[in-house]
């Protein structure tokens, strides 16, 4: 695998597009704005480029690739596409984003300042929590997010993952490799997960469903020792003793750094205009698993992110002479 | 490639345990995404601050016995040492000041 590679920053005083993340939208969005000679700049996020892929491994539902693929091979593919037609990537975290006027401003971890006439807002969605008591104090002591990562430290354990979407149904899978026996805990009867995926699951000897239950509390000292559940139907309550829970329950728009300057959902997604990318701010447009809570898929995001660079296309021829006439001076 | 020296089950005692200096362990191993994104950003850091801070590496694939011994269940972990005894604790892979500041004590 090749790895990420900074490119130079170039000064240059005002650029037509910023692309911000680097999941399918994102390197998507910067594949055809570069194919458009758009010169785009790409924010990569410095310890988080390629986004949720590169803790995935097999997958197997991206069209064109008949024997599947492994998440992080497929996000460096996608890099690399984009930067052979002049995508310029940046391995660093946008701190702070001024949308309102003409000119948008992107400042970066590092204190550098990008302008540019158009923004495509790519930056997906994180990871929800629980909520509940003992689950941030025990983040990394049995209580994780990445099964990829964390699964190998749970050899011959009981370990339960909370969730009834297709990530959970995979991470469940995929801990079985590493742990005695894995329970998947999920609120109601109805997974989210698709057929495949569930069939996957419950065919698998070493996975046990608790279904209508939800984790009330995470319980141990130093290390993870159980949950307490709580039964959805009768409200009673029981502890289940694991080594590790690993939480599956689906992600929120990351959209903290526009709150304030683009209208959002009811749901917490950017909202935009009908089936385009454009925001409720000229020359702002957004793409992937910011504006998406019910596909996620990272096909629908490269889709999505498609739709944005054609939009910003298109909005760009839309301006009139003096604005691009700023690019050249 | 890190530049950071590995260190192993049977090193850690004589590097890190018995060591005068500070030393950061970077507990990875090579199937871990995060690990590889916050391994050249430690580079950096060991770089720029390798006067008061050594940075090493250790493949807990390779080497279970000290992994199980601090404990580890999620990487990358960067554990910081002073006289045989754990100072700080740092999971997950940060952005380079996230972890500077984290550091704060060490570094500085």
């Amino acid at each position: 695998m090749r790895p990420l590679v900074a490119v130079q920053f170039q000064e240059i005083s005002l650029r037509q597009v910023i692309i911000i993340g680097s999941g399918p939208a994102g390197y998507t969005a910067a594949i055809y704005a570069a194919r458009a000679n758009l010169a785009p700049l790409l924010i990569a996020s410095s310890v988080e480029a390629g986004g949720e892929l590169m803790k995935t491994t097999e997958v197997e539902n991206f069209p064109g690739f008949p024997n599947g693929v492994m998440g992080p091979e497929l996000m460096m593919n996608m890099q690399e596409q984009a930067e052979k037609f002049g995508t310029e990537i940046v391995l660093d975290d946008v701190v702070s984003v001024e949308l309102l006027g003409d000119v948008k401003r992107v400042t970066l971890g590092n204190g550098e300042v990008h302008e540019a006439l158009t923004v495509i807002y790519a930056t997906g969605s994180a990871y929800r929590k629980l909520g509940v008591e003992g689950e941030s104090r025990l983040s990394g002591y049995g209580v994780s997010w990445c099964a990829t990562c964390d699964g190998f430290f749970f050899r011959q354990k009981t370990i339960a993952v909370v969730g009834g979407g297709d990530s959970a149904m995979e991470e469940a899978t995929f801990l079985t490799k590493f742990a005695d026996k894995v329970y998947v805990i999920h609120r109601s009867a109805n997974l989210r997960a698709s057929k495949i995926m569930q069939d996957r699951a419950r065919a698998n000897p070493k996975i046990e469903f608790l279904l209508h239950k939800t984790v009330t509390e995470v319980v141990g000292s130093d290390l993870v020792t159980g949950v307490v559940l709580q039964d959805t139907v009768d409200g009673s309550t029981s502890e289940l003793e694991l080594s590790g829970v690993f939480i599956a329950i689906g992600n929120d728009p990351r959209t903290h750094l526009v709150h304030g300057q683009v209208d959002l959902t009811a749901e917490g997604t950017i909202a935009v205009d009908g089936r385009s990318s454009r925001t409720s701010l000229p020359g702002v447009f957004a793409a992937g698993d910011v504006l998406d809570v019910t596909y996620r898929q990272a096909v629908t995001a490269a889709a999505s992110g498609t739709v944005a660079a054609l939009d910003v296309e298109h909005y760009l021829a839309s301006l009139p002479a003096p604005s691009l006439a700023a690019l050249s001076a | 490639m890190s530049k950071a020296m590995d260190v192993t089950d049977a090193s850690f005692e004589a590097e890190v345990l018995n060591s005068e200096k500070t030393i950061l362990v970077d507990f990875w191993a090579e199937w871990c995404g995060p690990c590889r994104a916050v391994s050249p950003i430690l580079d950096q850091i060991a770089a720029e601050h390798a006067e008061n801070i050594t940075i090493v590496k250790l493949n807990v694939d390779d080497n279970p016995q000290t992994a199980m011994k601090y404990q580890i269940t999620s990487i990358p972990m960067m554990k910081v040492f002073k006289g045989g005894e754990v100072v700080k604790s740092i999971l997950g892979a940060k952005p380079k000041g996230a972890i500077e500041l984290e550091l704060a004590d060490f570094i500085n």
